[in-house]
């Protein structure tokens, strides 16, 4: 497996943003190619062997999927991705158990598919408690089990945060839940893969799976359902019954085929992965600390996948950053909202103040960064937050010693 | 897998053509995400945005009316939901996509040929003065016979209706325009004109109302969250380009060829306006299961109706709407060739029909004598 090491052009971008994708591994291509052509059949057509090639193949990829995870094979769905399996996981069970239960748990750090679909659900008449993190980005155990009631149906907590790659305490969280009969729901797209799930040893009863974040597809992804005890869904989207009657649709054979062979790659490698990603984690950290003073890392460093980090510059403009470093593809946040210049609401969650916000990079480092690309991305980052720098009055106020808070601007 | 199968279940899925495949293959290796602000999304934003002006090409829409999906499942969902209509009126012959999404809907029959009763939609629609949503599929995906679109859509504007049609099987083989014809919302799937599985089409009149059903990052302006499947619309994009539509030479040659071996065989909705391609046709007294795996030995790959239930033993809806008899329904079997289909293709269907049909079907002979 040499070949996978030239993903990059050299014309191209160093890519530092695995957070908001990553490309496809080789190997997983390979794997998807004979569906794409001859093996092209729709797996629901149980009339000719075209049809039982294609089956075969997805059954195949779900039993890949369910063994990354712990789980069983008939308790894995295929959707669209990690966003309609957060709908669906939340959306499912809150309006299944709806006569019942009328409460949701959730934190203020999750995907914003997360959020917007507890703010349907709130417009629905359901009540949503939204948890704080603490200053390092994780959910306080106590204060979980607190706002667990016998009418919470749901807790959603996701794995990783997919800014600051912190690590909630998911064997900690599905006890609480389990002791208190809720269910609990994660979102485990930037987490799959990445580091080691157990569905059983964490008693998580959803789990969303997003395919291009694990080296495979787009336009993929899975929801884990328990069978036992058995989770009930209202599904989202109907027609032919599919997927046990939860998600209807023809299966996309070569894209469920990419993401099972994604995950079988990731569970062999993800040891070795996590160790040279740790290492290059550190390297980047430390080149960029022992060159630039006042940078601060955002979210619990030990706590954290090896593959990210997310750092504010101070006296930066994080857009003015972004626009120099032409040579890096980094985010100021999650690429879903990057569009927009609102500081990240992630960042607000722990306490970081608007200008810190405001001056973060998200860095995201994975299975094809090398040595020689964070080395080169320290310089460029160094050299561009020091041109900035010079240029900043701000800056040059807080060389001379001067608190910038205590200033009071003058109005214009 | 005999290599040297003959696939003629084209409706149930299109092999993916040169066309799509190679523009996929670049997208896979360029990767990035649409919606990152850095060169690499911005790139990848570049291919959505090229994709989106070929489908909306294809079906007389403009680009920024359409929106990608999963497929068209999704879309059909999204549509009956995303116009806030609370009435519904389908016809019964929809796909389960729509049936089961609105399962309060009022049913507007068709005729013995498949066709939509417009009489009867004039009718329900006058029943009430609330404001409805019509949904009328272009054409069927059993027997290829095609709606009248254009009367439902005036039928519906004078009751002031808002139309979905679910054109999935229509598109690209017979025209689509969406404008032309006056449609509100238009369903397609990427894999049943050449693209591939897992993408899809919701198009979106820029003046329909349309409230979004699912919730989260802000992808395809606000309407459809999630990341965008970058090859698969990419796919998409190329193979609507590509298909430019179907003629029906080699079907009418193997139906004139299957009718003259077994002279009691029916074909459904053959008095109707059809797609080129598909062929829904009755062996009298045999049964469709037995006909489709004699075919599948014979190296010719058919299906019993449609792909999605075809694994369950149940008869045809469509053809017990069209008020066909349960046993001259449970012998019907759909044959639809696509854009790889060749003539030799369909000389291996009329030498494996002919086979099965002198070796089972002697009795039908006897009986057709007898009669």
């Amino acid at each position: 497996m040499t070949a996978i090491t030239q993903i990059r052009r050299n014309d191209q971008p160093i890519y530092l943003d695995y957070q908001a994708t990553t490309p496809l591994d080789p190997r997983v291509l390979e794997a998807m190619m004979p569906y794409f052509t001859h093996q092209f059949g729709n797996p629901h057509s149980r009339s000719h062997s075209y049809g039982w090639e294609a089956e075969e193949g997805v059954e195949k990829a779900r039993g890949q999927v369910a063994k990354l995870i712990g789980a069983d094979e008939k308790e894995v769905i295929f959707t669209s991705g990690a966003t309609e399996s957060n709908n669906l996981a939340i959306r499912g069970v809150a309006e299944f158990y709806k006569d019942r239960k009328n409460h949701i748990v959730t934190t203020v750090t999750e995907h914003k598919c997360v959020l917007d679909t507890c703010r349907h659900l709130e417009q629905q008449g359901f009540e949503v408690t939204y948890l704080p993190v603490q200053k390092n980005g994780l959910i306080d155990l106590e204060a979980l089990r607190a706002a667990v009631t016998d009418k919470t149906v749901v807790v959603s907590v996701m794995a990783v945060n997919n800014e600051i790659g912190v690590i909630q305490p998911l064997a900690e969280i599905g006890k609480i839940c389990r002791e208190k009969k809720a269910f609990f729901h994660t979102d485990a797209a930037q987490a799959a893969g990445k580091i080691a799930l157990d569905v059983e040893a964490m008693n998580i009863d959803l789990m969303s799976i997003s395919g291009h974040k694990i080296y495979g597809p787009k336009g993929i992804g899975a929801l884990y359902v328990r069978r036992k005890p058995r989770v009930r869904l209202v599904p989202l989207i109907v027609g032919g019954g599919q997927e046990r009657g939860f998600r209807s649709g023809t299966l996309p054979t070569p894209l469920c085929v990419g993401l099972g062979e994604a995950a079988e790659i990731a569970m062999n490698e993800m040891e070795g992965e996590a160790k040279r990603l740790t290492k290059l984690q550190a390297r980047m950290l430390k080149g960029l600390q022992n060159r630039l003073p006042e940078i601060f890392v955002n979210g619990d460093l030990e706590h954290r996948i090896p593959g990210n980090l997310n750092i504010s510059f101070a006296y930066v403009e994080g857009e003015s950053l972004m626009m120099g470093i032409k040579n890096l593809a980094v985010s100021s946040g999650s690429a879903c909202t990057s569009a927009s210049l609102e500081p990240s609401y992630v960042l607000r969650a722990l306490g970081v103040e608007e200008e810190m916000a405001h001056t973060s990079l998200r860095i995201g480092l994975g299975r094809f960064t090398t040595e020689h690309e964070v080395d080169t991305a320290v310089d460029e980052l160094v050299r561009h937050v020091n041109k900035l720098r010079e240029m900043s009055p701000l800056w040059e106020m807080a060389q001379e010693g001067i608190d910038i808070k205590s200033i009071e601007w003058a109005a214009h | 897998m005999p290599a040297a199968s003959v696939y003629l279940d084209h409706n149930a899925t299109s092999p993916l053509r040169p066309e799509a495949f190679d523009a996929m293959v670049k997208a896979l290796a360029t990767g990035g995400n649409p919606s990152a602000v850095h060169a690499v999304g911005r790139k990848a934003r570049g291919l959505v945005d090229k994709a989106r002006r070929q489908v909306a090409a294809r079906v007389g829409a403009l680009p920024a009316e359409v929106i990608f999906t999963s497929g068209g499942t999704e879309a059909n969902n999204m549509a009956l939901a995303g116009a806030g209509r609370r009435r519904v009126l389908i016809s019964s012959i929809e796909h389960e996509s729509v049936q089961r999404a609105v399962p309060e809907a009022d049913i507007v029959p068709v005729d013995g040929e498949g066709v939509l009763d417009l009489a009867a939609l004039e009718r329900k629609l006058a029943v009430s003065g609330e404001p409805a949503l019509v949904s009328v599929m272009f054409a069927n995906n059993e027997t290829g016979v095609l709606q009248p679109m254009a009367d439902v859509v005036r039928i519906a504007r004078k009751a002031g209706a808002l139309v979905h049609c679910d054109a999935v099987q229509a598109a690209g083989k017979v025209p689509v325009d969406l404008h032309g014809i006056g449609i509100d919302y238009l369903s397609l799937a990427a894999h049943k004109l050449g693209g591939p599985t897992g993408v899809g089409a919701l198009i979106v009149r820029a003046d329909a109302p349309f409230v979004p059903s699912r919730f989260g990052g802000g992808q395809e302006t606000n309407r459809r969250a999630g990341t965008e499947n970058l090859s698969g619309i990419v796919g998409f994009g190329a193979a609507a380009e590509a298909a430019r539509g179907l003629d029906s030479t080699l079907r009418d040659r193997g139906e004139a060829a299957l009718r003259a071996i077994a002279p009691t065989a029916r074909v459904f909705g053959a008095g109707a306006k059809r797609l080129p391609n598909t062929t829904y046709i009755s062996m009298p007294g045999v049964p469709a299961e037995t006909q489709v795996m004699a075919l599948d030995l014979a190296g010719v790959c058919v299906s019993a109706g449609s792909a999605c239930s075809s694994g369950k033993v149940h008869r045809s809806a469509v053809l017990a709407a069209m008020g066909i008899e349960d046993a001259e329904a449970g012998s019907a079997i759909r044959i639809s060739f696509g854009w790889n289909s060749q003539s030799g293709d369909i000389d291996r269907l009329i030498a494996a029909w002919r086979d099965l049909y002198i070796r089972v079907g002697k009795s039908d002979i006897a009986n057709a004598r007898a009669a």
